[in-house]
């Protein structure tokens, strides 16, 4: 560690002066010609913001000069604004005549034990100072910085003389440890123009930075002030300026501070001072110091490609002439190097830049790479172009979870896109509507390595939120298996040879004449896996010594966040041969299904006409019914239920009889609609639900807003066309139509209110659990693991002895922790 | 040392519930010593390689697992506990409401379980009636001011409990001549003749005076689950509860952890919180595994009281000042640290990157810290 302790403090005077290369005394930024003036605040002994110009103190040029600072004198002492309250409290401690703390002798020890924020340490003081016997007067603090003791103020200078005068040791008692007197500040510095670069427009015009627009200011009034105070000018008068210039000096270290209006720029715009430009998300700390810029990073639209391994990403062939990796020129590989530098920086794979052995840096150009070539020997760097193999970092924000950065193995390809397997999207919560996502490049040997063996998509397979795969089997690869491992799937030789060869060439195929898809897809389990777990539907599924024997391959067994199959592969193959079978299979459902021609269609929702008069039937009986409920009500006969009113025990039964009725409707629709490939997606999880199909197809039904059936809108109704207190199903937002019949004027309307609830739901929710997030993680951030195998805090205090009372890592182990009965059954069966 | 004797010291490593379930497959699969030893030691293999290894930034694991499903929790505020017709926050809010260590719960609630011979419908439904609060106002029927008697006249609904309304305003009211029955009604008779005003004034403190049931408790009802009757209340007084006799207290829990902590200690409000929080991702059908919020549990309870996850609570309480500064109010955290010279030492995470140093956990934990010659002088000594 270079760093390792940081001490903060208030600078004094003497400090100032010592790291100060310039005295600032002039108005004036430049002269008649444009050039600088010494002593103005744009001083060159300040540092250098122009190219071409050396530094005046240190002799470097741009980019390589900090900066320095200067001082400015000034006539009077000011309160710095931060620290006003405080000097306040401070003060009102200390006796107005001998300036001891107000504190009895015998009970100074007591005291300094007390140890409490310094406002309640102010509340015990004597009145009367136990030293001196001086009665005290009554202090008032106006702020943003007056001070008020009895009823008169007390200037600046005069806080600074009583300050000089109290002790340390009497200081250190309420828990102060520098001279409270550098707080009223007399010597002013004057940060380097590198912290407030001016810039030059277009037209030639200077324009200069917010800070430079307020230390003018500030130069400009303690100057006036000075020279009023040598012509002897009125006491009025100098007063003004002197809170003239506490103001620009407040303002100046800080803008927003309530009680002083806000310093502007000409143009009417609030100045950025210094507390501004450190404070809020893009500010100095949280913006440039929590979060950097990189190099070797890259951002553009993902696109799928099912056809890449499942860690790996696709990089379009002009990033990959843009990003390098250095790589040192040893005896083994120095032909290799030279022949990439002769292929120069736009032919891939090539390499940009070389670094010779004394640090120069020398970029690869079509005239230079000969030269650059045969120079080439042990020692030099070469920044050559990333090629297939290579190890990135892959991103997509929101960041939520570990696995929204992980290390894929790059693949140069044509076109624009980054490319990404369709098994990653889960972690990631990617889609290809138009999403973008990052790309870094390790640079250093360290780095990759850790990013090749930590962070590969493989070793984040099972998420540590809830002991699970997160990754796993998506969309049309759910329903191709779901459809190729239904009982009656057969294929030929001819097409199962097909099927095979495109996922693996070398494979030994069975010696027969036709397979079950549950034989093909067999194939690519582990041979000496068996396992016993439930489809979607919850009927069995059964793997014995590699074989599916019963039950079909859906959601619940190989989809991201749920597969179980894929689980316990994982857990007994390990990573990377999990990797190899969910990368098998999804490219053999790829390869059936684009056989199989799988799409949807309007008549996908079709009902018979028994079915629809089924559905108009079960609509009417509950029409009928709350209608009846509604009637008990007003007559005052309805039974309330426990611990509510009649009309939330109304709402409540009607809410319920509605939510009977839907799946009513839903028991109908599966009876009677004719299978097809909407209903296979719902079935296999690829995407929907039968709710969905019950929406489209029969009946939307309820209309919830805030979790209760409609009411708001106009005065007793929603819509002025229904009655005042009607509460019927359709005056309170029930949709008995379904998306493909078409929805009524007034249920449309419905939806559309319930569409904008949910919206509005949405984007609140993510702000909220955004910073819930932020802060959780503020507070648990520190907390690691030790070598001792406790949980310790940044201050090394230990928080939990045994991490989750077992050790256990949730991202290592199966749901429910160690499988004990399973290791014995392998083990002894 | 025998071999037996190491398995036996390997299988000592496990935690007990670990051993427990080896030992129950063992007898469940009839397996002999030999074979027992095998499975211990596979066992023991399982559990290193599942373990925790030093350097893991679980805090951060933990915060993230806990806020990543978080964003598809619902933000509807309320929703009815089971089938009783308490309402209670949930969802997001009601997380935000565990983290933040809410002082005032939005929906204080209380589940009551009875001694068996109190768990009955009777029992249950009795005790119910009487731990309710019940002011004054909440019985009375009608009430109206008497200017000529200069008095407040009221009758209850109830006309039994007359004598126990009229010794509690007796009790209460000390700047009036006192309380009677007449007839049907309660009066209350002030002193002297007075005007409307102060009569007014008069009527609402009587209206006001606590005459049963526990402080708190706005409202009770009994459900059914399994052979239970339970009570759940709106409004929470966990102490007074615990103290009667028809309760079990082993069972009978609020949802107010600052509550349980000062009526049951720290630990017992880790333990609610844990629970809480499980319950309410489990409600959403959302799956955490509760280490994360144990880990969240004992940060927020390890000092002995109760903090909260934001900038007052342990993330305004790092040592790190950068790191504070950095998290919320920046100025406020600079100003402090210079008063007092404090230093920061980095230690955390986010000073280290602050400063472009490499962090002190995972691949960067570790360094090179023997010196050689010392190391020799050390053990001469030993």
């Amino acid at each position: 560690m270079i760093v390792d302790k940081i001490e903060f403090a208030v600078v004094d005077s003497e400090m100032i002066k010592k790291q100060s290369a310039a005295r600032i005394t002039k108005t004036e930024l430049y002269d008649q010609e444009g050039y600088p003036i010494e002593g103005g605040l744009m001083d060159p002994r300040l540092g250098v913001v122009d190219p071409g110009v050396r530094c005046r103190t240190c002799g470097s040029s741009i980019g390589d000069c900090q900066g320095h600072f200067g001082y400015l004198e000034l006539t009077r002492p000011i309160m710095h604004v931060h620290y006003a309250k405080i000097l306040f409290t401070v003060l009102k401690m200390f006796c107005r005549g001998c300036n001891r703390i107000l504190v009895a002798e015998k009970d100074i020890e007591a005291f300094r034990e007390k140890r409490l924020p310094l406002k309640e340490l102010a509340k015990g003081m004597k009145k009367k100072c136990p030293w001196c016997s001086a009665e005290q007067k009554k202090w008032k603090f106006i702020p943003p910085y007056s001070f008020l003791e009895n009823n008169e103020t007390l200037n600046q200078a005069a806080i600074r003389d009583r300050l000089v005068k109290i002790s340390n040791d009497d200081l250190d008692l309420i828990g102060i440890r520098i001279r409270p007197e550098h707080m009223v500040i007399t010597l002013l510095p004057i940060p380097p123009v590198t912290v407030r670069p001016s810039i030059t427009l277009e037209t030639g015009e200077r324009s200069e930075d917010d800070l430079t627009h307020k230390l003018v200011d500030v130069v400009r009034i303690n100057e006036r002030l000075k020279e009023n105070i040598d012509l002897g000018a009125p006491d009025f008068i100098i007063e003004d300026l002197w809170e003239l210039l506490q103001y620009h000096i407040s303002t100046y270290f800080d803008n927003e501070v309530s009680g002083v209006p806000p310093a502007r720029h000409r143009s009417g715009r609030v100045l950025k001072t210094i507390s501004q430009r450190l404070k809020t998300k893009e500010g100095r700390f949280r913006g440039n110091l929590a979060g950097k810029r990189v190099n070797f990073s890259a951002r553009t639209v993902t696109s799928p490609d099912s056809k890449i391994d499942i860690d790996e990403v696709g990089v379009p062939l002009e990033f990959a002439r843009e990003l390098t990796i250095p790589i040192r020129v040893n005896d083994g590989n120095v032909e290799e190097m030279r022949k990439i530098v002769m292929n120069g920086p736009g032919t891939w794979p090539g390499a940009n830049y070389v670094i010779r052995p004394d640090g120069r840096r020398k970029k690869v150009s079509e005239l230079t790479k000969e030269e650059i070539s045969k120079e080439l020997a042990t020692g030099y760097i070469v920044e050559r172009h990333i090629k297939d193999g290579d190890i990135s970092l892959f991103n997509r924000q929101p960041s939520l979870h570990r696995m929204s950065i992980m290390a894929h193995k790059i693949r140069v390809m044509p076109f624009k896109t980054l490319r990404l397997n369709l098994c990653v999207t889960t972690p990631y919560n990617a889609d290809f509507d138009g999403d973008e996502m990052n790309l870094h490049i390790p640079q250093t040997e360290e780095a990759q390595a850790e990013a090749r063996i930590l962070m590969a998509v493989p070793k984040n397979f099972r998420s540590p939120r809830f002991s699970g795969p997160i990754i796993g089997a998506v969309r049309d690869f759910l329903s191709a298996l779901y459809i190729m491992t239904q009982d009656d799937v057969k294929f030929t030789r001819e097409e199962f040879v097909q099927l095979v060869r495109a996922v693996d060439t070398d494979m030994p195929l069975p010696d027969k004449a036709s397979m079950t898809g549950k034989e093909v897809f067999s194939l690519f389990l582990p041979k000496d896996f068996s396992i016993e777990c439930k489809s979607k539907s919850g009927k069995k599924v059964v793997v014995e010594k590699g074989k599916l024997v019963e039950g079909v391959i859906d959601k619940a067994s190989i989809g991201a966040e749920n597969g179980k199959m894929f689980d316990k592969i994982e857990k007994q193959y390990g990573p990377y041969p999990a990797k190899r079978f969910l990368y098998n299979i999804t490219r053999l459902a790829t390869e059936y299904i684009m056989g199989l021609g799988f799409s949807v269609s309007i008549s996908d929702q079709d009902l018979p006409k028994q079915a629809k008069d089924e559905i108009k039937a079960a609509i009417e009986k509950v029409r009928k019914e709350v209608d009846e409920m509604i009637d008990q009500f007003h007559r005052g006969e309805l039974k309330a239920l426990v611990g509510r009113t009649p009309k939330e025990s109304l709402e409540a039964m009607i809410k319920r009889r509605l939510n009977q009725t839907l799946n009513e409707v839903q028991t109908v629709l599966e009876s009677h609609i004719k299978d097809s490939y909407t209903l296979t997606m719902a079935k296999s999880g690829a995407r929907g639900d039968l709710i969905n199909i019950v929406q489209t197809a029969a009946m939307v039904g309820q209309e919830m807003v805030m979790g209760e059936r409609m009411e708001r809108g106009y005065y007793e109704r929603i819509f002025p066309h229904f009655k005042r207190k009607d509460i019927s199903l359709e005056s309170r937002g029930f949709v008995a139509h379904g998306f493909k019949d078409g929805l009524t004027p007034f249920e449309f309307f419905f939806d559309a209110i319930n569409s904008r609830e949910s919206l509005m739901d949405k984007s609140l929710k993510t702000r909220h659990s955004g910073y819930m997030e932020r802060r959780l993680v503020g507070a648990l951030q520190d907390l690691k693991v030790e070598y001792d195998g406790t949980i310790r805090d940044a201050a090394n205090r230990i928080v939990q002895f045994l991490p989750g009372e077992d050790g256990l890592d949730p991202a290592k182990i199966e749901k429910g922790g160690i499988d004990v009965r399973g290791i014995a059954d392998k083990l002894f069966d | 040392m025998s071999e037996e004797l190491q398995t036996n010291s390997l299988i000592e490593q496990l935690p007990l519930k670990i051993r427990e379930e080896v030992d129950k497959v063992a007898s469940a699969k009839k397996l002999n010593k030999a074979q027992k030893e095998k499975l211990e030691v596979e066992i023991v293999k399982a559990y290193n390689e599942s373990r925790f290894e030093p350097g893991d930034v679980i805090g951060i694991i933990a915060a993230q697992s806990i806020s990543e499903p978080a964003t598809q929790m619902t933000m509807r505020t309320y929703h009815f506990a089971g089938t009783a017709g308490i309402r209670v926050t949930y969802g997001l809010p009601r997380l935000i409401e565990i983290f933040d260590a809410k002082k005032e719960l939005e929906t204080p609630m209380m589940t009551i379980f009875l001694k068996s011979a109190h768990n009955s419908a009777e029992g249950a439904r009795k005790f119910a009636e009487d731990i309710v609060e019940k002011y004054v106002e909440t019985l009375v029927d009608t009430v109206s001011l008497n200017l000529g008697d200069s008095a407040v006249e009221m009758e209850l609904t109830n006309k039994g409990r007359n004598s126990t309304v009229v010794n509690a305003i007796n009790e209460a009211m000390k700047d009036v001549a006192g309380a009677k029955t007449r007839g049907d009604k309660i009066v209350v008779v002030a002193k002297g003749e007075i005007d409307v005003k102060e009569l007014t004034k008069i009527k609402e403190k009587v209206m006001n005076i606590h005459i049963t049931g526990l402080k708190g408790v706005n409202n009770a009802v009994v459900r059914r689950e399994g052979d239970d009757w339970i009570i759940n209340t709106i409004g929470s007084n966990l102490e007074s509860i615990l103290g009667m006799k028809e309760v079990d207290s082993t069972r009978t829990v609020t949802n107010d952890i600052h509550e349980t902590a000062t009526v049951l200690g720290i630990e017992a409000a880790r333990n609610l919180m844990k629970m809480e929080a499980m319950k309410t991702m489990q409600e959403q059908g959302l799956d955490v595994n509760v280490r994360h919020i144990m880990l969240l549990g004992d940060i927020m309870t390890f000092g002995g009281e109760i903090k909260s996850i934001g900038r007052y609570g342990v993330a305004g309480a790092k040592t790190s000042i950068l790191a504070r500064a950095a998290f919320e109010e920046t100025i406020k955290h600079l100003v402090k640290a210079s008063l007092r010279k404090d230093s920061d030492s980095f230690t955390g995470i986010f000073e280290n990157v602050m400063i472009g140093q490499v962090i002190p956990s995972g691949t960067g934990m570790f360094d090179l810290i023997s010196k050689i010659g010392e190391e020799d002088s050390e053990e001469k000594e030993e």
